[in-house]
Formats: structure tokens, sequence, C-alpha cells
């Protein structure tokens, strides 16, 4: 094989059966997916994002979530992601078309996020839970994030309603107080806003369940 | 009508055939091409090493955090995601290509028969190239990471890279058709292919995922077919290219087959770039496409197979070679590696396999299966082979080598085969919706202990290497004295007319 332009034309050609197979056709196919329109409640599915959850989705990027929390549901029947409750249905293409960056994930260090807003809804749990995970999850390895949080004084007007409660090892020293940053308040908006659990006709939510 | 010379044409390096030994020819014209490569691979490599340096420290620091959480936790730049991703990016795009381009560059003149051209264009290119990786890698440790698996360097730091992918596939096609040597040996074909499909794949991932992002999960499919090929298509060939030169040049033998060469190279370009859906199994991806990439994995056995025939048939008979040649035995272990993360990889693929191994540590073991008991160890031992050749040293220190080989062949056994298992086992947990998810975790923190000792291993190896590097560098700027010839660590040629 010693003939250059053969070889040459065969490594061009070689890859453009992918670059055609796998990123533009999907490209053709998926890239105009609209949302859907329930005929019987009108409900529009999926929504739009908040302005709030829309830049704790930016937090979430940076702060790097993705490498282990997986945003994605298997199917019923294929690996437990049903049966431990992290769905209700599989997710589909349609859940991820208001992502700015889809972060499916590739690893469960922690478990799937696709719908933490609908089974964790609490705001003051998130918040301790990112201040120090071992105050809500003793034994997880996540990392604290207490970075996100100002450290301060109780002012004259006494404990601010924000304030984290935080109790035995994870109290504050006397007279001070831990209060949510914006990006504290943004990350945990978008948290609480992850729900892929709309009823789709190529994904139906179980009907038992729907009800 | 192929007759005996012709034949060793197509199976030898031509630098084999014309360059000394074999059939006489002359030793000065190879000197002649090592000696123009001097700078531009000392550049390269150097600058490799000092990345993988950074990584090394980068892989214990998250190694650590992931067992400790607490360790160095009140720094926001160093939580266990910013260190990871600064780890993979500083490796990946600091070391190895740095490394990979090094050896391209060698061999690609070696195996042309000329003298490197154009070395202005080579050096702007790895000023670029060292620019983008630092911007890059800054701008992950300030939060800029674009959370786009193998692509997160941030939209500002990758056209950087991109211009110096471009240049050095320029440089390569010029040399190419400047060649003096009008046969290809495979190692060119492989590198031919890689420095063109690389830019491709980099640029196609910038403007869909970066640039102007495309919608929904059309940006995994593209960060999969992109990510996956990074290894294919980069990586791979590289390997492959190095062992097919250096395993025939050491030991002084042509390779087993030409046909299976020629198989090899064409159904791994057919199917390997097909592979990257298998990292999207039971997602919410059409089915026909993660079906397409499964089928593609499995037939990845062709290629596989028929490489490690081909290698394993060439260095019949001459393992015992192995005890005397650095290059041999890292070439040779990775060559091993390579057929071994293949086979998984082609077994993780497979939907029932996946189902277990998707989302653990399995696909860690993996990756650094592939990436460093094949691909890294390979380039350390095209180091062993080029340096003291564009230097016109010997290697300063016996047991610096041996310490190197001993510290990363021990340490990367010791990360690979626990964290399979130990992956295996996670994957199987997770699957039993009765066994609480925080008992998972806590079943892999001993697991995870063993690999920063693994680390550790792997950590010594690279501190010993470096000396032995730095020390070589110190030896060139003392006077010349005339090297201690030592049989089967140097040249073919030696070998052939020993005989």
């Amino acid at each position: 094989m010693s003939y250059g332009p053969l070889l040459f034309l065969g490594i061009l050609f070689t890859l453009a059966t992918s670059w055609v197979g796998l990123v533009l056709m999907p490209h053709r196919q998926l890239g105009n997916v609209g949302q859907h329109t329930d005929t019987n409640t009108a409900a529009i599915y999926p929504a739009a994002r908040a302005g709030e959850a829309q830049q704790g989705a930016e937090h979430y990027r940076s702060l790097g979530c993705v490498y282990c929390h997986t945003q994605q549901v298997r199917p019923e029947g294929y690996g437990s992601d049903i049966e431990r409750g992290w769905g209700r249905r599989r997710t589909v293409s349609r859940d991820y078309i208001q992502d700015k960056t889809v972060m499916l994930g590739t690893m469960r260090t922690g478990p799937d996020l696709t719908n933490i807003g609908e089974r964790q809804s609490d705001a003051a749990w998130h918040y301790r839970h990112l201040y120090n995970p071992q105050i809500t999850s003793p034994g997880s390895i996540m990392p604290p994030h207490a970075f996100l949080f100002d450290v301060r004084t109780i002012g004259q007007a006494g404990r601010s309603t924000n304030a984290l409660v935080l109790e035995g090892p994870f109290a504050p020293p006397a007279g001070q107080e831990v209060i949510p940053t914006r990006r504290a308040e943004q990350l945990v908006a978008y948290l609480r806003s992850l729900k892929s659990s709309g009823d789709l006709p190529e994904a139906p939510v179980k009907k038992e369940e729907a009800q | 009508m192929i007759n005996q010379s012709q034949t060793l044409r197509a199976l030898l390096p031509g630098d084999a055939l014309t360059g000394g030994g074999i059939d006489g020819g002359n030793k000065a014209a190879l000197a002649e091409i090592d000696a123009s490569c001097r700078v531009p691979v000392l550049f390269f490599f150097l600058s490799g090493l000092a990345w993988l340096l950074a990584g090394t420290v980068l892989a214990l620091v998250a190694s650590i955090k992931l067992h400790t959480p607490g360790f160095l936790a009140g720094w926001e730049w160093l939580t266990f995601s910013n260190v990871r991703t600064a780890h993979l990016n500083t490796v990946i795009y600091g070391f190895a290509s740095q490394i990979s381009v090094g050896v391209t560059i060698w061999l690609m003149c070696r195996l042309c028969r000329i003298p490197l051209v154009a070395p202005g264009l080579i050096t702007v290119a790895n000023l670029f190239y060292n620019l983008g990786v630092t911007v890059g890698v800054g701008g992950i440790l300030l939060g800029d990471s674009t959370a786009i698996e193998w692509l997160e360097m941030p939209r500002y730091a990758t056209p950087i890279l991109f211009i110096s992918y471009a240049l050095i596939a320029v440089w390569t096609l010029v040399t190419f058709r400047l060649r003096a040597e009008r046969h290809l040996y495979v190692s060119q074909w492989y590198l031919l292919a890689a420095v063109l499909w690389f830019p491709w794949l980099y640029g196609t991932a910038q403007v869909m995922l970066l640039i102007e992002p495309v919608r929904g999960v059309v940006q995994a499919a593209v960060n999969w077919w992109f990510a996956h090929n990074v290894l294919g298509l980069w990586f791979t060939p590289i390997g492959l290219a190095s062992i097919y030169y250096f395993i025939p040049k050491v030991i002084g033998r042509p390779i087993h087959s030409y046909y299976l060469s020629v198989l090899g190279f064409w159904s791994l370009a057919l199917f390997y770039n097909w592979n990257g859906m298998h990292h999207l199994v039971g997602g919410p991806l059409p089915a026909w496409m993660i079906t397409v990439s499964i089928v593609a994995s499995v037939m990845m056995l062709i290629p596989v197979i028929t490489v490690a025939i081909n290698h394993h048939f060439t260095m019949v008979g001459h393992f015992g070679k192995l005890k005397y040649s650095p290059t041999l035995r890292f070439m040779v272990f990775g060559a091993v590696s390579y057929t071994l993360a293949s086979l998984q990889g082609v077994a993780s693929a497979v939907r029932s396999v996946s189902e277990v191994t998707h989302f653990t540590h399995h696909t860690i073991a993996h990756a650094h299966l592939g990436m460093y008991a094949f691909f890294t160890m390979v380039m350390f031992g095209a180091m062993y082979y080029i340096l003291p050749r564009v230097t016109q040293r010997e290697w300063p220190s016996n047991a610096l080598i041996s310490l190197h080989f001993w510290g990363v062949a021990l340490g990367i056994v010791l990360y690979v085969v626990p964290m399979s298992i130990m992956g295996f086992i996670q994957g199987t947990m997770l699957n039993d919706a009765a066994v609480r998810f925080l008992d998972v975790v806590q079943f892999t923190l001993p697991w995870l202990k063993l690999r920063t000792l693994a680390g550790l291993l792997l950590a010594a190896g690279h501190v010993a290497f470096v000396i032995n590097v730095g020390w070589l560098l110190v030896r060139m700027f003392e006077p010349y004295r005339k090297p201690v010839v030592r049989i089967l660590t140097g040249e073919a040629e030696t070998v052939a007319a020993g005989k």
C-alpha cells in the first residue's frame, strides 16, 4: 500500500461515514424536536426554566456536578433506576430540549438527579446538604461546598430568616450564622426545578401512578 | 511477483533497510535526520513531561479526595470535579498528545528518510499548544469548565489548540510529500490517518458544542462521537504506529504479515469511528444509534485480533530480549494491554454488561487500561529509543529505568485490576434496589484507598523517568564520550550485524 492518494482518500472517507451517521443525521432527526402539548390538559412539556434556575444550571456546570451525578433514567427492566425511585419513567430526548448544556453524565458516584426536584423539594435540606453533606447524608463522599455560604456575625435585628439551621458539630461559633450566597440560591433553585416526569406519547408515565 | 527485497520493504521500517544494518547502508544519514529532529522533539517531549508531573499531582489529589472528602475542601478551585477534570486535560492534552506529536515528528522523518523540514512551523505549533493547554487548564480550575467530557477546556482555549493541531497536520503532509523513501511502511498509514482525523474531530466538536451548540441530546451524540474518537482515532493509531515500528526495529526482524497489517488498519478505520454511542447505552437517544455503535464495537474484534496476532508472531522467539531493551519491555507491555483494553471495551459495550458496568468505576479502570497501560507505556518505550538518538547520549542510569518500569507496571496493574472488579461489584449493588445507595458508597471506600496507593507507585515511576531524562540533558552539555555499545538496547542493525 504505497499509493499516497488512495490512502489519503480512504482516511477521509472512513471518518466521513460516522460524521454523517452519528453527527449530522441525529442533528437532523433530533435537532427540531419541540415541546409537547397535552391534548387533554393543554399542559406544555418541558416548560422553560425560570431565570434563577437557569442561572443555577450554570453553577451546576461550573462546579462539575456532572462528574458524580447523572441526569438520565434508564428504561424499566434495565438497571434499577426506576425501582430506586429516580424516575417514574425513562427519560427521552425531548426531556432535554430546554437545557443549554445537556449533562447526562456517565458516573454514579452519587445518585441520579433527573427528578431531584420532585424527590426532595425542601430548599432547607438542599442548603444543609450542600454546606456539608454529612449533615443530611452521613457517610457520603460528596465534598462539602461551604464556599457557597457566608458565615456572618448575627446582626442587631437578630438571626436572619434565611440562616441555615445547624446543630451539634456543624453549628457555627456562637454569635455567628451561615447564610447562602446568591450562587447557592440559584443552584438550589435549579436542583428543585429538576423534574422529568411529564407524560409523553413516546414515554408514558404508568397509568396507575399518573392518576 | 514480489521478490525478496520488495517483501522486506513491505515488512520493515524503511530506515532499517536503507539506514544501516540489515542491508548495509549508512548510519550517517540516520544521524543527520535524528540531529535535525533534536530541538522540536525535545520541545514536545519536555513540555509533555512537565504536564505529566502536573497531571500526576492532580490525579493523586483527586484520588485522595474521593475517599477523604474533607481533604483540601476549603479551596473552591480545588474541588474534586475541578481537580479530576484538570487531571484529565493535563494528561490527555498536555502530556499524551504532546509526546504523540514528538514521536510522530521523529517517526515521519525517519520513515520518509528526510531531515526535518520547516522547524519553525513545528516550534510555533508547540508554543501555541502549550499556551492552549495552560489557558484551558487554568480556565477549568477557575470554574470555566464546559462540563462536556473530554472537551472541558473553555471556548477561549480550544481554538488555540486547534491551530496547533492544524499546523501539525500541515507539517506532516508536507513531510509526506517530500519523502525520499517512496515505500510507505504501515506506521506511516496510521500516523497520517491520526493527524488528519484529529483536527476534523476537534473542529467539529468545537463548532457543534462550544461555538454554536446543537440542541438537546444531539450534544451527547457529538460529545461521545468526539470523545471516543480521541482514543480511537488519535491515540490508538499513534500507539499502533509506534509498536509496528519499534518491535521490528529492536528485534531486527520483519513484521509477521503484511496482509494482516492492511486488514488491521482498514478495519480499524472503518469500525472505530462508529463506536462512540456505546457510552450512552440505556440513555435518551434513538435506539438505532446505540445499536449501531454496539455492533461497531463488537466488530472491533477484527482489527484488535488481527493486530495482536501480527505483533505476537513478530515477537515469537524474541521474548528473551525483553530483559535487555527498555523500549521493547514498554512496547510489549503496551501491546498486550492494547489487546486486553480492547477486549474489555468490546465486552462493556454489550447491553447486558453495560447494564452493570456503566456509571461505575469499571469505566474508569477501562480508561486507564487503554490510556495508560497501552498508550502511555508505548510512549515511554518510544522515548527510551528516541531520546538517546536525538541527543547522541546514552541513558545515564539503568537503576532509574528499572525503577520507572516496575513502578508504573506494578502501579497500573494495581490500579486497573482491583478497580475493574470493584466497578463490577458496585454496578451489581447499584442494580439491586434493595441495597441502600450510601452502602454502595461505603463499599467503594477501601478500593478507592487502594487506588491512591497505586497512584503513588505510578508517581514514583514518573519521577524516576523525569530524573533520568534530566540527567540525559545535562550530559548533552558535557564533552561527548564514546557511548558504551549496548547490544539489544539499541538499533536493530546492531543485532543483525552481530548474527
